[in-house]
């Protein structure tokens, strides 16, 4: 059986932000998933707060306002120090990187406005620099450009909802593909545009077309090597501003996110398995002291002196609702908080209503620990991040991904700082 | 204290039956190595859970490009949602071949126990043959084994027939060794070094006699019902050290993955009770070696080794689901400086980067990989499947080794190197 410092569970945007953390602090990491996360669905962006319940222009200003309200909110455990320090690392790591001068820009002080592959604008707090040109804040007409091949991006739609919101907007088609691709993604579409021959060919059929004022939009997948050398080269030929709208999946925005921390934690030395469900845990003294975890046919033990799980909500399979109303965390079993009672209203009819079972998660103490319905803390060594927590509603605050963040984040400086002083108590300091 | 049981019904939801659980995520399609650089292949996502709805018992398969996946399993590793996306695939497959028919070169490649034989006694004849630009150029042409694709040297001997002279030590901790027809035919030094290093760590070695193919091969071309005639009986030979608590190593990373799941999921032979006890008891060297390690029992007082090498790990390594023991094993070795690639298969993919039609193909997969060996200048690749490093060797022409061989020489075990 083996044993880390820290066994992280789960690989979407707080996992990864955790075992990038714990890594770097020294930490000797394993981070066990299902599968790849949830970064290659998302746009890419950082929404920390965009709705509460109208629209958020500055989310520092809503998140104090927020964490005063909710108390319970996951918000409200990092507090917005916390919220700040996370975004500053994250951005730190990107421009680290190895997608060369790729970075982020924004903070949590306002929200851009980013227009969706639909039109609709979306308040955004701290975007890739490839997405910023198309701040809806500024008055600049928009040129939509789509690819006849590309499956799920419609410029004219697009250019429709933004009209109607006002703002000038069309939309046009260009004709160009990957090469032999009938119908591609926009990753294909991406790893042609790091061929500079694609590019020109773009560029070149693209210039005629243009007004003189109009910024162009692209959907998201301008590069996935090198994305900055892509989209600058593309604004200095066209002219003028160029920005990318996120695309449906798979996200290559958000690849890029996956890509920059895998790459920092493999340069950290922190281990990754996948295709590993954990199945359950050894407990004593209220310490977990190992996962099970199956492999095809195999059950195996994996030692750890913390375990941090980050393996997300129902969507996720983190949390599982049965038909009889029994909700479950999948992968220690710990209690899910906020579950309607049997009989009573769980779902609205309305995607964005104020659905009663939109907050239900695992239930956590300040310091991350997850607890049972009368707030006793279950276990010291084991922190919960993401969407597995209760009391937030991303998809109503569009605040998921600053969720995952802010959250992956304080875990891994609760565990480092946890473990400091002598070292030996939980042997982080070795690494 | 255990507090909760298995939840899972662990063959129930498998295979067929695990493509409802598909969102459309797309997320194997952006791994997928061989749809990303060829149109030919549609990608996992399309010929496998969204293709296998349309899949009739009984009826042939409409979708031919199916038999563009090189099996190399990736897509199964990286879902989120526990699709088994390649099983689906593998077995549709061989549906598909059972009414297209079977190339001849597929049944011949398909069985290196059957080349190996017949190569061995030959082996300097056979070498020149196989190297020769004019005879590959007629095999190409003759049954499409693209020329250009690297093939092992025989060695003209055989690791089994080392085993058999070699006079076994005795000890309380007994191990079996599966070495695979890649080590018995191409490279039994390997397994000499293997059996070395393992009695170097106190372990009593047996090498149980008489290891055919684990049916791998077979399985790839979509020959199940050979493949599972040669897995039953390798299960048989190998089953009375798992039924005596013998654990059983193996170097060869595919055959080993072939005997723990992908007989037993692919070939649907879970009621096989030689391969249950089997699978259970085998584990890869580097997994095995670890173990020993982290319970304390690895002499791991390493004599330092002054290079860099580029560590891949094999798409059907990363299928036993272990993570890389091998770079936690050179972590250990002074002054060894390892680099971790981020490619997730080398193209090769067993026999697919043999096939004309597909050698291309393949090396188009590696050239990611390719590209980053060559950048980093290492004194030497390292790698725990055989036709990987074959490939690599070839493709970059940087000396391709199993991390036992590092292992062996730190633990003084290798007179020159």
């Amino acid at each position: 059986m083996s044993h880390h410092d820290v066994i992280v569970v789960g690989t979407g945007l707080a996992g990864l932000t955790a075992a990038v953390r714990l890594a770097e602090g020294g930490a000797r990491v394993l981070v066990l998933a299902k599968g790849v996360g949830a970064t290659h669905l998302g746009a890419g962006t950082v929404d920390v707060l965009g709705y509460a319940p109208e629209r958020v222009e500055r989310p520092a200003e809503a998140l104090a306002a927020l964490i005063d309200e909710r108390p319970e909110h996951p918000y409200a455990l990092v507090g917005a120090g916390g919220v700040t320090a996370a975004v500053d690392w994250f951005k730190a790591r990107i421009a680290a990187g190895p997608l060369g001068p790729y970075q982020y820009v924004g903070g949590v002080d306002e929200n851009l406005l980013l227009p969706t592959a639909v039109g609709v604008a979306r308040p955004s707090a701290v975007v890739p620099e490839t997405m910023a040109g198309g701040d809806l804040r500024a008055e600049a007409a928009i040129c939509v450009v789509g690819f006849r091949a590309l499956k799920d991006f419609h410029p004219t739609l697009a250019a429709d909802t933004l009209g109607r919101q006002g703002v000038s907007a069309r939309g046009l088609e260009l004709d160009l593909a990957p090469e032999g691709r009938a119908d591609a993604n926009a990753l294909a579409f991406a790893r042609a545009f790091d061929d500079p021959a694609f590019r020109a060919e773009v560029s070149g059929q693209l210039l005629r077309r243009l007004g003189v004022e109009e910024r162009a939009a692209f959907p998201a997948m301008l590069g996935h090597a090198d994305p900055h050398r892509v989209w600058s080269e593309l604004e200095e030929r066209l002219g003028r501003p160029v920005f990318e709208v996120p695309t449906l999946p798979p996200s290559v925005p958000g690849m890029r996110v996956h890509a920059s921390l895998r790459g920092e934690l493999r340069r950290n030395g922190g281990r990754v398995i996948l295709n590993t469900v954990v199945t359950g845990a050894e407990q004593s003294s209220g310490r977990v002291t190992e996962l099970r975890t199956r492999v095809g046919l195999r059950e195996e033990r994996r030692g750890a002196d913390w375990v941090v799980l980050a393996t997300g909500g129902i969507a996720s399979g983190g949390i599982e609702l049965d038909s009889r109303w029994r909700a479950r965390e999948t992968a220690l079993d710990l209690p899910v908080a906020g579950v309607p009672e049997a009989g009573e209203e769980r779902f609205r009819p309305g995607y964005f209503d104020d659905h009663p079972m939109g907050r239900a998660g695992v239930a956590v103490d300040a310091e991350l620990r997850p607890v049972d319905a009368r707030g006793e803390r279950l276990y010291e060594n084991v922190l919960v991040a993401g969407a597995s927590l209760a009391g937030a509603e991303p998809w109503r605050e569009k605040s998921g991904d600053g969720l995952s963040l802010s959250t992956g984040y304080r875990a891994a400086e609760l565990v480092l700082g946890a473990s400091e002083p002598a070292g030996s108590a939980a042997g982080v300091a070795e690494g | 204290m255990a507090f909760r049981a298995e939840h899972h019904d662990v063959l129930g939801d498998l295979m067929r039956g695990s493509l409802d659980h598909c969102v459309k995520c797309t997320i194997c399609e952006t791994y997928c190595p061989v749809s990303n650089v060829t149109p030919l292949f549609p990608g996992p996502k399309y010929v496998g859970p969204q293709a296998e709805r349309f899949r009739v018992d009984d009826e042939p398969s409409a979708d031919a490009s199916l038999d563009y996946c090189s099996g190399c399993g990736v897509c199964t590793q990286v879902c989120p949602q526990g699709v088994h996306i390649a099983e689906i695939n593998t077995q549709a497959r061989a549906r598909l071949k059972a009414t297209q028919g079977v190339k001849l070169r597929d049944r011949l490649i398909a069985r290196p126990t059957l080349t190996g034989r017949l190569g061995t006694p030959v082996a300097p004849i056979a070498n020149w043959s196989l190297q020769n630009r004019m005879v590959r150029l007629l095999v190409e042409k003759a049954i499409g084994i693209h020329q250009k694709a690297p093939v092992p040297r025989f060695a003209g001997r055989t690791f089994q027939g080392w085993a058999r002279r070699r006079s076994a030590r005795a000890g309380p901790r007994r191990v079996a060794y599966f070495h695979g027809c890649g080590t018995n035919y191409y490279e039994p030094r390997l397994g000499e070094m293997t059996v070395e290093l393992l009695e170097h760590n106190g372990l009593s070695v047996e090498v149980p006699k008489k290891q055919d193919c684990c049916g791998l091969p077979l399985q790839s071309n979509g020959l199940f019902d050979d493949a599972r005639g040669y897995v039953h009986r390798l299960a048989a030979r190998l089953a009375p050290y798992a039924r005596d608590g013998v654990d059983i190593v193996a170097t060869s990373t595919s055959c080993s993955l072939m005997l723990k799941r992908e007989a037993l999921e692919i070939l649907d032979m879970a009621d096989d009770p030689d391969l249950q006890a089997v699978a259970a008891s085998t584990f890869d060297i580097c997994e095995y070696l670890l173990m020993l390690h982290e319970r304390g029992e690895l002499k791991a007082d390493f004599q330092p080794i002054s290079e860099t090498v580029i560590y891949h790990a094999p798409c059907q390594q990363q299928g036993h689901g272990i993570g890389k023991p091998a770079l936690d094993l050179l972590a250990l070795v002074p002054e060894l400086e390892t680099i971790e690639t981020g490619a997730v298969c080398c193209g090769v993919a067993g026999t697919y980067g043999l096939k004309r039609e597909k050698y291309d193909i393949a090396m188009k997969v590696g050239a990611g990989l390719f590209a980053e060996i060559a950048d980093a200048a290492p004194d030497r690749s390292v790698c725990d499947s055989e036709t990987c490093r074959w490939y690599i060797e070839a493709a970059t022409g940087v000396r391709s080794v199993h991390p036992v061989e590092m292992l062996h020489r730190a633990s003084g075990l290798s007179a020159s190197w």
